[in-house]
């Protein structure tokens, strides 16, 4: 049995430390009584109050979750469209564009892509707004889901879905009835992290929105701009909050799904 | 036909959406800024035929390319994007590799709770986590609070608004980038290989250095270049922690952008930017080829 070194010890205390204090500090003032975050005058939920009557952010919240709801189903579907064609279409012309097309978003710097983006609306007189915020999220978190899709449908084993095309199913009914299942947890992370990607987006955002849709991320931006203030402080909590329960009933669920996969494939092996 | 549809529709989204717009940027940075809308010249002029386009291709040049040479804020803010980028790369890896090692020599019951700790904040708001270290850093800010109580310091040390602040920022947020591959390095390495060393005479750091380093160095190099990258054309971090002193070519851009309203430079800014994070990610691709390779 392998035990924790003093070594280790330290250099993971201090490593997480250095993760989390920030963001405990962060919640703790939150709940701080006076406007100065650096001065404790006592626990306080008042500015919870402040920021739910604050209407600004109550819309920009609202259009937020709007474009990331819509923003990541689209990215999730073209992405696992475009994540099939890239495993198992084969060759065809063009395909080392349309691979070079998936990659390169994740490494652009997001100035480049929302500058490019804009200039495209501009140059097609789109007004901007909720509907090119959208189209831009979804541009580049699809190549992101179809990174974490593809990887899926390259591990496993292609032999299941000829075995449904020689029962007699249509490719179509292929897809969904055999590989879709399988493939399911990859396309859920990818939904998640497309979500995430549009929730959190501040660059992108501030290139391709016009005057009628502010999100939250430019909101905060031009809140902190001049400052701490604590109903920011606030409104980070309960961002922390929900990503934190989301992120752990989310492992807690693939978790189970996996071990009774795991059941089922033992089951399998026995009745062999 | 479905395997057209299919190809066809992920294809021509990503060509509208993100090929497109690139010839577009293109185009305009050999363009010159005008008073008009859209505020530059020439606008392409279909209607004209043949004679339009050659007027439009003659009036094209590479007058914004030159004038950001010519201009001192502009090869300032590259060069010092990239020291920027290049100094928080080599921080993070100095303070990531402890935790991934820490990480990987675990019990194992514990990595599974560890990795997830990693991960948690990378799904958390970057935004965020980069304005939580402004109510540490500031001068009335946590930090010098505690350092002046503890008698360290008699004033407080000005570290919010420097590219001190904007080092910390990017070490902070990028660190889960450098901390994963490191680790996945480490986990999969035989430890009986350091046994041997140790067995055969090498002190504990002796086989760290001949055995250990080495055997992680694939995640190093992923790592760093998993900072690097999107540490050159970071915005909000230098906007939010670091001073008028901050060059950093993203900020440049961003305000060239809005705030002067220059077009063409703004494009001809991220046409440059571009050409110098090609040589890092042919680099990083070349690596990750390596690393699949050698794995089998």
């Amino acid at each position: 049995m392998r035990r924790f070194s003093w070594f280790n010890v330290t250099s993971l205390t201090l490593g997480f430390a250095f993760l989390y204090l920030p963001m405990v500090l962060l919640v703790v003032y939150s709940f701080n009584e006076s406007r100065l975050v650096t001065v404790w005058a006592g626990f306080s939920t008042k500015w919870y109050g402040e920021l739910l009557r604050n209407e600004e952010f109550l819309d920009a919240a609202w259009v937020t979750l709007k474009v990331a709801v819509f923003s990541s189903t689209i990215a999730t579907v073209l992405g696992t469209m475009a994540a099939y064609v890239l495993v198992r279409a084969g060759r065809f012309r063009g395909r080392t564009l349309f691979s070079g097309m998936i990659y390169a978003p994740l490494v652009m710097p997001e100035v480049i892509t929302g500058l490019s983006l804009l200039l495209l609306f501009i140059g097609i007189g789109l007004d901007r707004g909720v509907l090119t915020i959208v189209l831009a999220h979804t541009t580049f978190s699809m190549c992101y889901v179809s990174v974490v899709v593809s990887s899926r449908l390259t591990s496993f084993d292609r032999s299941l879905e000829e075995a449904a095309l020689d029962l007699g199913c249509s490719p179509f009914e292929a897809f969904r009835l055999v590989t879709l299942p399988i493939i399911a947890p990859a396309v859920i992370s990818g939904w998640l992290l497309a979500f995430t990607l549009s929730l959190d987006d501040l660059v992108i955002a501030s290139f391709t929105t016009g005057p009628s849709a502010t999100t939250l991320p430019i909101k905060i931006f031009s809140a902190v701009r001049l400052g701490v203030s604590p109903e920011i402080n606030a409104l980070s909590t309960l961002l922390i909050g929900i990503v934190t329960v989301g992120v752990i009933t989310a492992s807690i669920v693939t978790k189970r799904a996996a071990v009774a996969q795991a059941r089922d494939e033992q089951a399998a092996e026995r009745n062999e | 036909m479905r395997r057209f549809a299919l190809i066809t529709v992920p294809y021509f989204w990503l060509l509208i959406l993100f090929l497109v717009p690139f010839v577009i940027v293109l185009k305009i940075s050999l363009s010159d800024v005008a008073l008009a809308r859209p505020p530059y010249t020439p606008q392409l002029d279909l209607s004209a035929g043949w004679e339009g386009l050659r007027a439009f291709f003659s009036e094209l040049d590479f007058e914004n390319f030159v004038f950001l040479t010519t201009d001192d804020l502009y090869w300032k803010a590259y060069v010092s994007s990239l020291k920027i980028a290049l100094v928080s790369t080599l921080l993070t890896l100095l303070v990531g590799y402890p935790i991934a090692y820490g990480m990987a020599r675990a019990p194992n019951e514990w990595r599974p709770t560890l990795l997830m700790l990693v991960i948690l904040p990378f799904w958390t708001s970057f935004l965020i986590r980069v304005y939580s270290w402004m109510g540490i850093l500031s001068n009335e800010g946590t930090l010098n609070t505690v350092l002046l109580w503890l008698g360290v310091i008699d004033t407080p040390l000005q570290i919010m608004n420097t590219n001190t602040a904007v080092y910390i920022g990017i070490v902070y947020t990028y660190l889960p980038f450098m901390v994963l591959p490191i680790y996945s390095a480490l986990e999969k390495m035989d430890e009986s290989l350091i046994e041997a060393a140790e067995d055969l005479g090498c002190s504990k750091l002796a086989a760290f250095w001949l055995v250990t380093w080495p055997l992680s160095r694939n995640g190093i190099i992923a790592g760093c270049f998993l900072v690097f990258i999107p540490a050159i054309g970071e915005f909000v971090i230098p906007s939010l922690l670091g001073g008028s002193g901050t060059l950093m070519i993203g900020k440049v851009l961003f305000e060239e952008f809005f705030s002067n309203r220059d077009w063409p430079v703004a494009s001809a800014v991220a046409v440059i930017l571009l050409l110098i994070l090609i040589i890092p990610i042919i680099l990083f691709q070349r690596n990750e080829q390596k690393a699949r390779e050698a794995e089998g």
